[in-house]
């Protein structure tokens, strides 16, 4: 490949005349990477720096405007045996970046003002059983409030500002009644101080903050690694795309630097990276991973083709179109925005708690302080004990009992080669009882293989697939996976529209179309025996072999299907491909209820009717007919080379050939969901206990420490239990050949 | 006990201190890749020249 690719719109131009740009790596594997990628690249001439980021793989490379292409780099790192790909930082990564960085300030302002408060409280609790004068108490209580007030004013904010958020859309959730917590023991503590009392609150307010942030930072860095590693894959597949341009010559672009008019042309066996139409040439596309369907469609002048659609026989010239112009993204997104807006907003596992917690404790609190005014104690001590046990019950192990939880799992799920976009999947996903996959690109692999390969002669079978390399057909491309010799024939020539032949041994091989190979009546039986395969001949002097190609299932859907089976979940096939098509794959699953042909909004009336049975439907697809679908499914999985519409729409994301993923990601999931519930169990028996013994007075600033930390190291050592057995590295699934699906039914 | 008056300001200056540092440190992107300092200790890159 002599063609590089025009990096241009990802350099930033400095002001200083140096050029910047970000790549994301493939292939770093250990710490010597760093100095070979960094050294290296410094070699290079008109380079001011570059630095690696090991932790999320990516590289900051900056030279001096004008004295090197962008390309030079890439080529550079691809000789030292690295694969760059241009890296676009997206708007949430920055937004959370930013996030996590605050949480941290937060973080360290509330670590600091907690160790030194209590440092302040530990001398001011032994003083009051031995000799304190109160003078130093009072001196070491404003000295508190000194600390107290400003750190909480700064670390609060985030709690501050999500209770407002609630409260603004006359909602509670679990940020309003620790809100109302702090600052009511705050300024109760603040008054005592003033009146010189023996006790006061600032050491737990300020420790209360600490563990809730710990359990929002925690939970925030999960999902920012999570989300690195899923945008540096998105970048592997930066899509590129052939721009003719004004002179007629012809450069090799990234799609994002496409303009709607610009003319692309598309060759055979290329996948198309944009959506347009056609202005000239004529092809079979294969439409698999937009729509589902496996039929090639033939398209001419004049035909919309959408990206990711395969391009087979013919060179094509397209007209790029705007983004989401053309009948099927139209509707797509119609059905999009209809199913967000039907999308009923989940109310997270916490927040309902909360829903109930905060009205009973707050009740319990009024009603502390009525009895102990009724029963004769002066309003001071009744308000006294009244914010005592607001301050006991302020949720601090409620708060902490499902964050951690996700956190902990999540860890595990990331583990597993599952990544998730959104934080409340777990409660979700643990309702799940019935499951629905798309066929083609879910169940199936997303790439051809040959199904037939069993029944040819090995040596024929070798020679073939070495052949195979010399070609960039489709077919050819499924035939040469099965190369166990991977350097391609000398003198292999490719014959456009016909197939590739290389003479070897004195004899000529030819791989390509039936015709070419003059195998045209044992193409006819093969295509007898199965209709929905696409064949590729092969002959090697006399002999000739005809392999039949087309999408296998995962390697382990069966055992899979099966397995969740056995959890009791029912598990459906809604396909956009033909009938005939989806059959045998539900047979040899054993999936009894199917269908095909379904439409984007067939797909949603079907999960509607379910949901209306009362199900909870976990979706699992990856074209975009299915992103629909997936938003509107109770909570959704698409495999990692799905649509990127459609992987937005997911609430997860899995990895590799396999289907294990989807099964992995359940049982977390219910593990997860598990531990939840306990935590808050927990949170609830440790309310039962302290609320009482608050109500009767007995709760001093040293007991409300002790049980609040008590409790939430509690909870949070539950949490790790989250991680499992099952928390080892699945390694990378060798690359085994696909079991192609039985016949018949 | 009126060492008190000038020894717990100090304590609490001194705690200043380390938060500011660790402040300091976060905004000059030292957490940004943690792994990766953590390799490049080993870095022999000053023994090249």
């Amino acid at each position: 490949m002599a063609e590089t690719l025009d990096l241009t719109i990802y350099v930033k131009r400095q002001d200083d005349g140096t050029a910047h740009l970000d790549l994301a790596i493939e292939g770093i594997d250990c710490a010597a990477c760093i100095d070979e990628i960094e050294g290296g690249l410094c070699k290079l001439p008109g380079i001011v720096g570059a630095r690696l980021n090991y932790t999320n793989h990516r590289l900051a490379v900056e030279w001096r405007d004008g004295q090197m292409s962008p390309a030079a780099v890439v080529a550079e790192l691809h000789r030292l045996g690295y694969r760059a790909h241009p890296f676009k930082s997206r708007l949430v990564e920055e937004e959370e970046d930013r996030r996590a960085k605050w949480l941290l300030k937060c973080l360290a302002v509330a670590g600091f003002a907690s160790m030194n408060i209590m440092l302040l409280a530990v001398s001011v609790w032994s003083g009051n059983v031995t000799d304190i004068t109160p003078e130093t108490r009072d001196f070491f209580h404003w000295l508190a409030a000194l600390i107290a007030l400003p750190a909480v004013a700064y670390a609060g904010q985030p709690f501050f500002q999500s209770a407002m958020g609630a409260l603004r859309n006359r909602r509670t959730n679990m940020d309003v009644p620790i809100i109302i917590g702090i600052l009511l023991a705050l300024s109760m503590s603040v008054v005592e101080t003033i009146n010189s009392a023996e006790h006061t609150y600032f050491d737990s307010v300020v420790m209360l903050l600490f563990f809730l942030l710990c359990g929002r930072y925690l939970d925030q860095a999960m999902r920012r690694k999570t989300r690195a590693v899923a945008s540096n894959l998105a970048s592997f597949r930066t899509e590129v795309a052939h721009r003719i341009e004004e002179n007629g010559e012809i450069a090799l672009m990234p799609t994002a630097a496409l303009k709607s008019g610009d003319r692309v042309l598309v060759r055979p066996g290329e996948r198309i990276s944009v959506d347009g139409i056609v202005i000239s040439g004529s092809s079979d596309i294969d439409e698999s991973l937009v729509t589902g369907e496996t039929a090639h469609r033939a398209v001419m002048v004049d035909s919309q083709v959408y990206a990711g659609s395969m391009n087979y026989n013919g060179t094509l010239t397209l007209t790029v179109t705007a983004a989401g112009k053309g009948t099927l993204l139209d509707e797509v997104e119609r059905l999009l925005e209809n199913a967000a807006t039907a999308k009923s907003r989940y109310v997270q596992l916490a927040d309902r708690v909360a829903k109930i917690y905060a009205p009973v404790v707050h009740a319990a609190a009024a009603i502390t302080a009525v009895t102990w005014i009724v029963t004769g104690a002066s309003v001071h001590d009744a308000l006294l004990t009244a914010i005592a046990v607001l301050i006991i019950t302020c949720p601090c192990a409620l708060a902490l009992a499902v964050p951690v939880v996700q956190v902990v799992a999540s860890g595990a799920l990331f583990r597993a080669g599952v990544f998730l976009n959104a934080g409340d999947v777990f409660e979700r996903l643990a309702r799940v009882d019935t499951v629905v996959f798309d066929k083609t690109g879910t169940l199936t692999l997303p790439s051809m293989s040959v199904v037939d390969a069993g029944n040819m002669h090995p040596d024929l079978l070798k020679a073939a697939s070495r052949l195979a390399l010399s070609s960039h057909h489709p077919l050819a491309t499924a035939v040469a996976q099965m190369a166990s010799d991977c350097r391609p024939y000398d003198d292999a020539t490719e014959e456009p529209g016909c197939g590739v032949r290389a003479v070897v041994d004195g004899r000529e091989m030819r791989l390509g179309s039936p015709a070419f190979c003059d195998a045209q009546v044992l193409a006819d039986q093969a295509v007898a025996s199965d209709p929905f395969a696409s064949v590729i001949a092969f002959s090697w002097g006399e002999e000739q072999i005809v392999l039949l190609v087309r999408q296998a299932l995962r390697p382990d859907a069966a055992a899979i299907v099966q397995q969740l089976r056995q959890r009791g979940l029912d598990c459906r096939i809604l396909s956009g491909d033909r009938p005939e098509a989806v059959a045998p794959i539900a047979a040899a699953l054993g999936i009894a209820l199917w269908r095909g042909g379904c439409k984007p909004a067939d797909k949603i009336a079907m999960l509607e009717d379910l949901k209306a049975e009362g199900r909870k439907v976990l979706m699992v697809g990856d074209g975009l007919n299915d992103a629909p679908a997936l938003a509107s499914a109770h909570v959704s999985l698409s495999p990692i080379s799905a649509a990127d519409l459609t992987q937005a729409q997911a609430d997860a994301v899995f990895l590799g050939d396999r289907l294990r993923p989807v099964l992995s990601t359940i049982e977390i999931a219910c593990r997860a969901h598990r531990l939840m519930r306990q935590n808050l169990g927990i949170a609830l028996i440790y309310n039962l206990i302290a609320v009482p013994l608050a109500f009767l007075g007995f709760v001093t600033p040293l007991v409300a420490a002790l049980a609040m930390s008590g409790s939430s190291s509690l909870v949070t050592l539950n949490a790790l239990r989250a991680r499992g057995r099952a928390s080892k590295p699945i390694p990378e699934a060798p690359p085994s050949h696909p079991v192609p699906a039985a016949q018949g039914a | 006990m009126e060492v008190l008056i000038y020894l717990v300001p100090m304590a609490l200056l001194l705690g200043l201190s380390g938060l500011a540092a660790f402040m300091w440190s976060l905004k000059s992107g030292q957490y940004d890749d943690v792994q990766g300092a953590a390799v490049r200790v080993l870095s022999d890159d000053d023994m090249r020249k």
